[in-house]
């Protein structure tokens, strides 16, 4: 099964950090993100890119994707 | 998805920036409201920094006060927090004394033109190296929401409440004519090529003035209408701008409207700090 072998990225969100503007959950090209009462919270892990456009736009330095 | 995502370059993958080599954790988190562009304007320029290769003593960051001007409390670098309006006098003074620094001097589209327009004009037509950004959210946010010399033709501000009468700066076009040799505007949207921008800025021996394009969505957002953080982004930020680059193959009817972004002026012209240097050195010998 290849789709069960890939290797997932780590997505680190940082609660205390997150102000639940919503940024990175409109600009992720995947909807790998959804929010979950005032903060980020990851929806789909396996659909994410690891674009990086969730953390180059996020103004709180609260969220960052590992390979 | 509601916003447009536009990847900017693909070889960026899986490598997340150490934004904590430059912070001072105990700041943090900021005291910016949910998806204020000031904080990615900052992480753009960090990025920059860092690709510049200068230690964190080499460089002074310096600003003056209002929202924006909060960014020098959250970094690790030699820094100031002075007076609206000033930081560009305090920046002038710190150079000055040592040529040696790099000072980025970090402002609002308020400070830096409305109380220290004169200020602006005159650093740009001495050409003092330093890198002067400016954060133009198109209001003054710190304050509440009034209009800013950056406030668009009829949009609603506290102190505009039927619509904006005054027309806007183009700041690009005044720090241009004032003199200064290295003009360029980016967007937060747009944040890899604002790195790039930056970056270019901060190595431009000169002053050089960016334009940064932000979202406040507290005041200028809310005040006009838009659904979130997001909707202003795309239509300030993305569908407001063109790259400089691409504006040639545009049609001028495409370009109504919009600002340039990009590069949009560098000269080579003497620099201040040693022009002075020179004279007084020339100066000495003849003695
Ligand atoms: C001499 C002086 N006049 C007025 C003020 C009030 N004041 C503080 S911040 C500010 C405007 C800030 O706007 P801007 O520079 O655009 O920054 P923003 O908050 O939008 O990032 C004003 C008028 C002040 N602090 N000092
Ligand atoms: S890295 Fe890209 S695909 Fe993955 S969550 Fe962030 S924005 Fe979405
Ligand atoms: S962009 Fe940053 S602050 Fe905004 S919701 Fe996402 S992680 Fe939170
Ligand atoms: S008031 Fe506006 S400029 Fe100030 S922190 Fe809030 S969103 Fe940013
Ligand atoms: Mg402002």
């Amino acid at each position: 099964m290849g789709e069960a072998a890939k290797k997932l990225p780590r997505i680190v969100i940082n609660e205390k950090f997150c102000k639940g503007c919503s940024i990175c959950v409109d600009f992720c090209p995947t909807n790998v993100l959804e929010m979950k009462g005032s903060t980020v919270a990851v929806k789909d892990l396996g659909a994410c890119t690891r674009c990086q456009l969730c953390d180059l736009r996020c103004p709180d330095f609260a969220i960052q994707v590992f390979d | 998805m509601s916003g447009t995502a536009v990847v900017e370059k693909k070889e960026r993958v899986s490598v997340p920036f150490d934004y904590n080599k430059y912070l001072r954790p105990n700041k943090l988190p900021h005291i910016w409201c949910p998806g204020c562009g000031h904080g990615i304007v900052l992480k753009a320029m960090l990025r920059a920094i860092d690709k510049t290769g200068f230690s964190k003593d080499e460089i002074c960051m310096i600003s003056g006060i209002g929202c924006s001007s909060r960014t020098p409390g959250y970094v690790d670098f030699n820094t100031m927090h002075t007076l609206h309006g000033r930081a560009l006098s305090f920046a002038t003074g710190v150079k000055f004394a040592n040529p040696r620094l790099k000072v980025i001097v970090v402002t609002g589209d308020g400070d830096a033109l409305a109380i220290g327009g004169n200020h602006f004009i005159h650093t740009c037509r001495r050409n003092i190296d330093m890198t002067v950004v400016v954060m133009t959210n198109a209001t003054y946010g710190m304050t509440g929401g009034q209009y800013s010399p950056t406030s668009p033709l009829e949009t609603v501000a506290t102190t505009s409440r039927y619509g904006n009468i005054e027309p806007p700066f183009d700041t690009c076009e005044m720090a241009k004519a004032a003199g200064a040799s290295f003009v360029a505007r980016g967007t937060a949207y747009h944040t890899l090529e604002l790195e790039k921008t930056l970056h270019d800025a901060i190595m431009h021996k000169g002053t050089s003035v960016v334009d940064v394009i932000d979202a406040c969505p507290t005041y200028f957002g809310r005040a006009n209408k838009f659904k979130s953080t997001t909707h202003l982004m795309d239509v300030v930020e993305k569908d407001g701008t063109v790259n400089v680059k691409q504006a040639d193959k545009l049609p001028p009817e495409k370009l109504e409207g919009k600002f340039l972004r990009g590069l949009l002026h560098k000269v080579d012209r003497p620099e201040y700090c040693e022009q002075y240097e020179n004279l007084v050195m020339e100066k000495a010998k003849a003695k």
